[in-house]
């Protein structure tokens, strides 16, 4: 579970990070403690899987990955964890979920695939579907980005008060 | 143009920025140049707008945070003011309009569940939006967003 102390750290660790010699030092003065008490929480939260990754994420349009589709499968429920392990082989893959469909949307598995173009993200979409052996899919492109961004955890305990 | 030099620096950083007392000096080792090196490069593809953004990204799951993919349906002539509405709720991260019956796709991180459902029955309720469909995770197989340049 979370203490007080954790979800400092993780609003804190939102923050922009220092692009200096020692950021973490930085970081801990914000939140309070010392710097080696802030790399033993970071270790361990990242051993729990509650950190994914320190690391930056990059704008995949200015890098050249300038097409994006969301891809919408139907799958059968008994064969969800052989396709998801299949499809997140795949490197052009950044997402991979089984997810439960409606009544009006009958679609229970999505994968992100991003490329350089339209007609990559197409030619990817039906390598995957050929490898699965699917063929209930729709390729959902994005026309325009609206918001990205990351998620704000615990924003309340960001700015000194531990509210109780 | 980004040089080699920062391809490699951006493949590195994408995946493992080191937890300890000096991570750049740790990254300049393994690119064989220094520390300062490292931060300038990392400051110039910042502010270049290649980089989104550096530094710790958690598991919502593992938070304990309730995550779905909601989808609305919407009439064209109402479509910005419903994403500029849908934008305003903080737990929602990603918002982008999609061609097709459903045209703007958003995902929404919540506290809790009851908070989720608040937020897409206010969401459904906007005008213009003709239905709402929510595709919350059974199963997360992959999430990694890192390209290799």
């Amino acid at each position: 579970m979370l203490d007080n102390l954790d979800k400092k750290i993780i609003a804190v660790m939102q923050d922009d990070f220092p692009l200096v010699a020692e950021p973490y030092q930085e970081l801990a003065a914000r939140i309070g403690i010392s710097e080696d008490e802030l790399l033993t929480k970071l270790n361990n939260y990242q051993k729990a899987g509650k950190l994914r990754k320190m690391g930056a994420v990059l704008k995949h349009r200015e890098i050249g990955y300038a097409a994006n589709a969301l891809c919408a499968w139907i799958v059968p429920e008994t064969r969800l964890d052989e396709v998801g392990r299949l499809m997140s082989g795949c490197k052009a893959v950044t997402h991979c979920y089984a997810r439960i469909p409606q009544p009006e949307w009958p679609y229970n598995f999505y994968t992100m695939l991003h490329a350089h173009t339209r007609d990559e993200c197409k030619a990817l979409a039906l390598k995957l579907a050929q490898m699965a052996g699917l063929d209930s899919y729709t390729l959902l492109f994005s026309t325009r980005e609206w918001k990205k961004t990351s998620m704000n955890y615990f924003p309340e305990y960001a700015n000194g008060e531990w509210p109780e | 143009m980004l040089t080699a030099f920062d391809k490699e620096l951006l493949n590195i950083i994408q995946t493992r920025l080191p937890i300890e007392h000096r991570p750049f000096g740790r990254v300049a080792e393994w690119l064989e140049t220094d520390e300062t090196t490292v931060l300038e490069r990392l400051s110039w593809l910042k502010a270049n707008g290649y980089i989104r953004r550096i530094g710790a990204f958690f598991d919502s799951t593992c938070l304990g945070y309730v995550s779905t993919l909601a989808a609305v349906k919407v009439c064209p002539d109402q479509l910005e003011a419903v994403a500029k509405a849908i934008n305003a709720y903080a737990g929602v991260t990603h918002n982008y309009e999609r061609e097709g019956e459903y045209n703007l796709w958003f995902t929404l991180l919540t506290p809790d569940q009851d908070k989720q459902d608040r937020t897409l029955a206010n969401i459904r309720n906007l005008p213009g939006v003709e239905g709402l469909i929510s595709l919350p995770a059974i199963e997360k197989y992959k999430v990694s967003v890192e390209f290799n340049l």
